[in-house]
C-alpha cells in the first residue's frame, strides 16, 4: 500500500500544484467572474470526468461516443441512493462508482470486440439504447421526462432510523453534516484532485505505458506477448468509473437525474473537452473541461444589451450590425462558437491547448538559448 | 396479415430516408475514405432548402392603395405573394407544390454545399486519422445546425403537402382486399417512389457513365486509378457534392412527414450510421438494402403485439441490430473484409 | 555430435499448405536444435513467408503440426505463442513509434516478467530500475544507447530494425524468428545487422532465420534448408548446400554466385 505513494519527485510537485489551483479557484476564479459555488461545481465536476475519459481515449486511442451514458448510471444510482437509504453522500458515491464500473464492465466487454469507428459505434448505440431506454420502458425507475427526484414520501431507511423526519426535502450531507455552497464546491474539488491523484499514477505507472502502447501499435503488442483485450478493458472500466463519480456528484450539488445526462451530444461534449485540452496530456483534459465550461457559462449569458456596451466605441450604425453578427455566437448561439472552436482545433492544433503551450514554450526556448538541445529540455516531457 | 402488410408499408418510407442517406454516407465513405459524421446535417440542410423555398415564395408584397381605406381609415395594404406578382397564375400552383418543387431549388443548392465543404475542409482529412476526421465533422455538423438555429429558429417548421396528396391510398384494396384495410398515405407512398426514383438514378449514373465508372474503380483502388493519370480528385469532389445532394433530396421531401428543426441531421446521424455498419461500410448496395430492411424492422417493433412481448423494443431496434450484426458479422451485410477495423 | 544428444525445439513435422488449389507448402519437415541458427533460404514466391507465418501460428497448415517444446503452436493466440518463448522479427519493423526508444525496449521486458496481464499502477515506471538497466544495456550492444528519449518513429529504417531486435531480445527469447532481417537495407546496415546477429549467436540463442539474400546466411548459419516452389529441395551445413547443384539451379538456373551479395 505505501508503494501507492510512491511518486516521482517530479509528478509531487505536479500533484501539489495542481491541488493548490484546484483549491484556490474561489481566490483566482473570482476576478474572471466565475467564482460562484454552482460554477465551480461543474468545473470539478467535468474534470473528473474528462480526467477519465482520457484514460481511455487518449492513452488507448479508443474513441467511445457513449461515455455520457456512465455519467447518467451514476446520477441515477446517486439519487436512488438518497431516495432508499440516506442523505449522506459517501453510500452514494459508492453505489455509483461500482453501479457504473458493471455497466461499463458489460459494455466495454463487448464493444472491445471490435476497434476502430466500429468500437465508436458500439458504444454510441449501446448509450442510445440507455437513453432511449430511460424515457421510455425504465420509467419506472428514472421517472421518464420529469427526472429523477427527491420526494417526501421517499423511505431513506439508514436517516429515518436514526433521526426523525424533517420538514421539507432533505440536502445531501457527509456524516450529518449538511453541505453549503461552497462546501459542496470544496467536496468535488477534493474528489478532482483524488482523481487527478489516480490518473497520476497510471500515467506514470507501466500499466499507462502499455496503454499507449496499444494505441501506437496493437499488433506489434500482441507478438510481444500482452494480451491487449484486458489492458483495454480495464481503461475502460476505470473510465466509466470516474463518469459514474461525476454522475454521483452530479446528483450530489443538484438532487435529480434526468435521461438528457445520457445523450450522445453530452458525450461528445467530452470528446470535445479532452480534444481542446490535450489527448493523451495528463492535465490538458482538465483545462478542457473549464475551458469549455466556463465559456459555455460567460458567452451562453451575453445578449444584446451586453453586446451593445461591449462595442459601445463603434460607430453607431457598424454598431448595430457588429451586435447582429456577434450576437448569433453568443446567448442561445453559443454552440455555433463552440462548434468553430471544434474545427479550428481539429484543423490547425490537434494537440489542443497543451500543444499550443508547448510550441510556445518551444518557441521562447529556442529564443532564450540558442542550442537546439537546451530548447528540448524545456518542453515538458511527455 | 393484413397488420403485417400495414406495417411493410409503413416500413417503407422510412427506409427509403435511411436508404438514400446511407448511401451518401457509404458513396463519401467508399471513395474518399472520410467518416462524415456531418452528413446528417445534409439531410437538415436539405429539410431546410425546402423551408427557404417556401418562405421565398410566400414573400409578401406590400403596396398601398391610397383609394381604399381599411375598416380604421388608413390607406388599405394590399399584399401579394411575390410568387404571383412574379408568376401570376401560376404562383398559386408553385405555392400549392412548394415541397416538391424545391428539389429544384437544392438540387444546385445542395451541390454547391458539398462542393465547398469538400474542398474547404473535408480534403484535409484524407490522410488524417480517423478518429480526427470523425471529431472535425462532427464540430461541422454542429456548426451547420447552429446557423440553421440562428437563421431559422429552434421550433420545428412544418410543410404542408400539396392537397392532392393528402389522405391515404387503399393499397389494401389494390392487391385485391377488402377496400380500407390496408392503407398508406398518399405522400408517404410517393416518398418511397422517389427514394427507389434517386436510388436508381444514383446507381445508374454510377453504373452506365464513364465517370461512375473511373469512381467505383477508385473506391476499390484509388492509387492505380490514380497513376491511370486520371484526376480522381476532382472526380471525388463532385462525388461528394453528388451524396450532398443525395442526403438533401431525401430531407426535402421528408419536410411533410416530420417538420424539421434544426437538430433533425443528429438525429438521422446517428440511425445512418448504424445503416451503413448493418449494411456493410462501403458497400453500396448494403446500404440501400439495410436502410430498407431497419426500417421495416423498426415499423415492426412498433406493432402493440410486439411491445407487449419485448416492452420498448421499438425504441432501441435499431441499436440492437446493430450491436448484433457488429459483435456477429463486423463487416455487415454485403460488405467488405477489413475495412475501418484499424 | 551424436544424434541422440540432439535436443530439438522446434519440429515442423510433415506440414502441407494449400490455398484453394495452389500448393504453397508441401511436405515440409524442419527439425530445430537448440542453440543453433537455422536458416531458410529460397528464390522469392519460394513460400518462406507462407512457412513463416504456419510457424508462427498465423496460418494453419492444411496438414501436419508445428510443435514447439511439445506444444502444438497452431490456434494459439500471438500473445501466447509470445509467452511460450518464441519471439518474432517483423519483415518491415513493428514498434511502437510514439514512445520512446527506451519505452520501446523496456515494454516487452514487462510482457516477460509480468506475463499476459498486470494492471499495476503502483510501482511507477521510473522505480523500475532493473527493467530499466537491461534496456540500457541492450540498447548500448545495438548501438542505440544515445537515442534512447528520442521518439521511436523519428528512427531511420535500419535504426528501427535494430530497436526491433532489442525489443526481442530483451525478452531472451528460446527461439528468435527473424523475417528478412536485412531487407532493404544499404550494404552497410546489413554488414552491421550480421555483425549483431553474430553477437547474439555468442549467446547461444536459438533462430530460425527467413531470408533471401544468401550472403547473410552463409555467414551466420549452422544449419540451411532451401526451399524452392514450396518443397525444401536441400538440406545441410552451409558448405553442403553451397555446392549443391539443385540449389543452384533454383537460384537462377546455376548462374548465380551464390556467395555474391545479391543487391
Amino acid at each position: 500500500m505505501l508503494q501507492f505513494f510512491n511518486v516521482p519527485r517530479r509528478d509531487l510537485l505536479t500533484f501539489l500544484a495542481f491541488s493548490a489551483v484546484v483549491l484556490a479557484m474561489p481566490l483566482w476564479l473570482s476576478p474572471l467572474g466565475a467564482a460562484y459555488p454552482g460554477l465551480m461545481q461543474k468545473f470539478a465536476i467535468y474534470a473528473i470526468f474528462a480526467l477519465g475519459f482520457n484514460i481511455l481515449f487518449g492513452l488507448t486511442g479508443y474513441l467511445s461516443f457513449g461515455h455520457a451514458a456512465f455519467v447518467g448510471v451514476g446520477s441515477y444510482t446517486a439519487v436512488w441512493s438518497f431516495k432508499l437509504l440516506t442523505m449522506d453522500v459517501l453510500p452514494a458515491m459508492v453505489f455509483a462508482v461500482v453501479v457504473a464500473g458493471g455497466f461499463s464492465l458489460v459494455i466495454g466487454y463487448l464493444s472491445l470486440r471490435r476497434s476502430g469507428i466500429y468500437f465508436s459505434i458500439l458504444t454510441l448505440a449501446f448509450a442510445q439504447m440507455c437513453y432511449s431506454l430511460a424515457y421510455s420502458v425504465l420509467t419506472p425507475i428514472t421517472n421518464g421526462e420529469t427526472s429523477l427526484q427527491l420526494t417526501l414520501r421517499d423511505p431513506r431507511i439508514i436517516d429515518t432510523a436514526l433521526a426523525p423526519r424533517g420538514e421539507g426535502l432533505p440536502s445531501a450531507s457527509i456524516l450529518g453534516h449538511v453541505f453549503s455552497g461552497v462546501e459542496g464546491f470544496y467536496f468535488c474539488a477534493v474528489m478532482l484532485i483524488v482523481g487527478f491523484f489516480i490518473s497520476q499514477k497510471i500515467f506514470s505507472s507501466p500499466f499507462g505505458m502499455m496503454l499507449r502502447a496499444i494505441k501506437s501499435n496493437q499488433v506489434r503488442m500482441n507478438y510481444t506477448g500482452f494480451n491487449t483485450r484486458p489492458y483495454a478493458l480495464t481503461a475502460f472500466v476505470i473510465s466509466g468509473m470516474y463518469a459514474g463519480l461525476a454522475g454521483a456528484l452530479l446528483a450530489v450539488t443538484d438532487p435529480l437525474a434526468g435521461a438528457e445526462r445520457m445523450q450522445w451530444t453530452a458525450s461528445g461534449e467530452v470528446v470535445l473537452m479532452t480534444i481542446l485540452g490535450g489527448v493523451g496530456t495528463l492535465i490538458g483534459p482538465v483545462i478542457g473541461a473549464w475551458l469549455i465550461k466556463y465559456f459555455e457559462n460567460i458567452f451562453s449569458a451575453f445578449n444584446e444589451q451586453v453586446l451593445h456596451r461591449v462595442f459601445d466605441w463603434v460607430p453607431d450604425g457598424l454598431e448595430d450590425i457588429v451586435v447582429l453578427i456577434t450576437s448569433k455566437f453568443v446567448g442561445e448561439g453559443w454552440h455555433l462558437t463552440l462548434g468553430l472552436l471544434f474545427v479550428l482545433i481539429v484543423v490547425f492544433l490537434p494537440g489542443g491547448v497543451m500543444e499550443g503551450v508547448r510550441r510556445i514554450a518551444g518557441l521562447f526556448g529556442r529564443r532564450g538559448k540558442p542550442s537546439s538541445g537546451a530548447a528540448m529540455r524545456v518542453q515538458p516531457a511527455e | 396479415m393484413e397488420a403485417l402488410l400495414a406495417q411493410l408499408l409503413n416500413g417503407l418510407d422510412k427506409g427509403g430516408a435511411y436508404a438514400l442517406i446511407a448511401l451518401g454516407l457509404t458513396l463519401v465513405f467508399g471513395t474518399l475514405g472520410v467518416v462524415n459524421f456531418a452528413h446528417g446535417a445534409l439531410f437538415m440542410l436539405g429539410a431546410f432548402c425546402a423551408v427557404a423555398f417556401r418562405q421565398l415564395i410566400t414573400l409578401e408584397s406590400i403596396t398601398i392603395d391610397p383609394d381604399q381605406l381599411s375598416p380604421w381609415g388608413t390607406p388599405l395594404e394590399i399584399k401579394t405573394p411575390l410568387a404571383q406578382t412574379w408568376f401570376g397564375e401560376w404562383g398559386s400552383f408553385i405555392v400549392e407544390y412548394s415541397v416538391p418543387l424545391s428539389i429544384v431549388f437544392a438540387i444546385p443548392v445542395m451541390l454547391l454545399i458539398g462542393i465547398a465543404m469538400e474542398r474547404g475542409l473535408i480534403k484535409h482529412f484524407y490522410k488524417r486519422p480517423h478518429a480526427e476526421q470523425i471529431l472535425v465533422t462532427f464540430g461541422l455538423a454542429i456548426v451547420l445546425q447552429e446557423v440553421v438555429k440562428a437563421i431559422f429558429g429552434a421550433n420545428p417548421i412544418s410543410q404542408p403537402m400539396p392537397s392532392a396528396l393528402q389522405g391515404a391510398a387503399d393499397v389494401g384494396s389494390w392487391l385485391g382486399l377488402a377496400p380500407n384495410m390496408v392503407t398508406y398515405p398518399w405522400w408517404r407512398l410517393t416518398y418511397f417512389v422517389f427514394s427507389i426514383g434517386v436510388l436508381s438514378a444514383v446507381f445508374a449514373f454510377l453504373r452506365f457513365t464513364t465517370f461512375g465508372m473511373v469512381v467505383r474503380a477508385g473506391m476499390v483502388d484509388r492509387e492505380t486509378v490514380g497513376i491511370l493519370g486520371i484526376n480522381i480528385g476532382r472526380r471525388f469532389t463532385i462525388m461528394f457534392g453528388i451524396a450532398a445532394v443525395v442526403a438533401g433530396l431525401a430531407g426535402v421531401m421528408y419536410t411533410p412527414l416530420v417538420p424539421p428543426n434544426y437538430h433533425l441531421g443528429m438525429d438521422f446521424l446517428v440511425l445512418s450510421f448504424v445503416v451503413v455498419v448493418v449494411g456493410g461500410m462501403g458497400s453500396l448496395p448494403g446500404a440501400v438494402a439495410a436502410g430498407f430492411l431497419l426500417g421495416i424492422l423498426q415499423s415492426f417493433a412498433s406493432m402493440n403485439e410486439v411491445k407487449s412481448i419485448l416492452p420498448g423494443i421499438d425504441q432501441i431496434i435499431i441499436y440492437l441490430t446493430a450491436v448484433v450484426i457488429l459483435l456477429v458479422r463486423p463487416r455487415g451485410l454485403l460488405g467488405r473484409r477489413g475495412v475501418m477495423e484499424s | 555430435m551424436s544424434v541422440a544428444e540432439k535436443n530439438i525445439v522446434l519440429h515442423v513435422a510433415d506440414v502441407h499448405k494449400h490455398f484453394g488449389g495452389l500448393h504453397a507448402l508441401s511436405d515440409i519437415d524442419l527439425e530445430v536444435e537448440e542453440g543453433k541458427t537455422h536458416a531458410i533460404i529460397g528464390p522469392n514466391g519460394a513460400g518462406k513467408s507462407t512457412l513463416l507465418n504456419v510457424i508462427i501460428g498465423k496460418l494453419a497448415p492444411s496438414k501436419g503440426a508445428v510443435v514447439f517444446d511439445g506444444q502444438i503452436l497452431t490456434g494459439k493466440k500471438p500473445h501466447e505463442i509470445n509467452q511460450m518463448g518464441v519471439v518474432r522479427v517483423f519483415q518491415t519493423p513493428e514498434i511502437f513509434p510514439d514512445l520512446s526508444v527506451l519505452q520501446n525496449v523496456m515494454t516487452p521486458a514487462f510482457a516477460k516478467r509480468d506475463g499476459a496481464y498486470r494492471a499495476n499502477i503502483w510501482k511507477p515506471l521510473e522505480a523500475e530500475t532493473e527493467i530499466r538497466e537491461e534496456a540500457e544495456a541492450i540498447l548500448e550492444d545495438v548501438g542505440l544507447h544515445e537515442r534512447r528519449d528520442v521518439h521511436a518513429g523519428a528512427l531511420s529504417r535500419g535504426d528501427k530494425r535494430r530497436m526491433e531486435l532489442a525489443m526481442c531480445l530483451i525478452q531472451h527469447p528460446r527461439l528468435l524468428l527473424l523475417d528478412e532481417p536485412t531487407a532493404g537495407m544499404s550494404r552497410h546496415d546489413t554488414n552491421t545487422t550480421i555483425d549483431l546477429l553474430k553477437k547474439i549467436k555468442a549467446r547461444g540463442m536459438t533462430k530460425v532465420i527467413i531470408e533471401h539474400d544468401m550472403h547473410v546466411v552463409f555467414s551466420l548459419a549452422d544449419h540451411i534448408s532451401v526451399l524452392a516452389g514450396g518443397r525444401i529441395i536441400a538440406e545441410g551445413a552451409p558448405n553442403e548446400v553451397r555446392g549443391n547443384p539443385k540449389v543452384q539451379e533454383a537460384y537462377l538456373g546455376g548462374a548465380h554466385d551464390l556467395g555474391a551479395h545479391s543487391k
